[in-house]
């Protein structure tokens, strides 16, 4: 079972989270959130914009979850990713794995995360006192995809 | 004809959200990067070999050899960065 949502909406990882304690088969939930940081390269960053592809961007997500249960006994997965215009501290993406056993589990959301980095289409753009600019994919990214 | 859309810094520099194309003679994602690039300028800078860039068709990540046909909704946008 798995829930894929894109929303301009803040999310609750405790709501999230009882979905999947309603099942008595999961033993280990790993989550992951990801969170807009005030200051990126140096500079402070005052908001960010997140644009995304409408019509890949869900089933990008749903080839990520599909991945992952083919790779790893996962019994639920929720992916959850913000887009529109986010302030430092705001969460934008929550990855959520539960498993009978916790090795799973922690495999799939490290893989998830790592693969929506690299092939979920999202483009970050950082507002600065500056002016405002695209963020640049960073190598690392990639290799952590890779090692997959 | 193919659906062309541009996202992100792409969009920006190209100043155009999609545009319609004809399937270029090669049927490839190559074939239409070439014809792009040869308009010049911002088109030939940000498309370049040396840039980086990436390709989606009909919503699926493409490589540079995928094939192309009439109605293919053909996305062209910078390496993504959400997360």
């Amino acid at each position: 079972m798995s829930t894929i949502r894109v929303q301009t909406a803040d999310f609750n990882i405790e709501d999230e989270l009882a979905l999947v304690r309603s099942n008595p088969s999961v033993g280990a939930v790993t989550s992951f959130i990801g969170l807009v940081r005030d200051i990126n390269d140096g500079s402070g960053v005052t908001s960010l914009t997140l644009e995304h592809y409408p019509a890949m961007t869900e089933r990008a997500l749903a080839n990520i979850v599909h991945e992952a249960e083919t790779r790893w006994r996962i019994l639920h997965t929720t992916v959850i990713h913000r887009v529109g215009e986010l302030k430092p501290t705001d969460q934008i993406v929550l990855v959520l794995t539960a498993s009978a056993h916790r090795g799973d589990a922690f495999a799939a959301c490290e893989f998830m995360m790592d693969y929506l980095k690299t092939q979920a289409p999202f483009w970050k753009k950082e507002q600065t006192p500056s002016g405002s600019h695209w963020v640049d994919a960073r190598g690392s990214d990639d290799a952590a995809a890779e090692r997959w | 004809m193919l659906n062309i859309l541009y996202f992100a810094r792409l969009r920006e520099t190209f100043a155009m959200e999609k545009e319609s194309l004809n399937v270029p003679a090669t049927a490839t994602v190559a074939g239409l990067l070439i014809e792009l690039r040869a308009r010049g300028g911002v088109w030939a800078d940000a498309l370049g070999v040396d840039k980086r860039w990436r390709v989606a068709v009909n919503q699926n990540m493409a490589e540079i050899d995928t094939p192309l046909k009439s109605g293919d909704e053909v996305a062209i946008f910078p390496p993504v960065t959400g997360g």
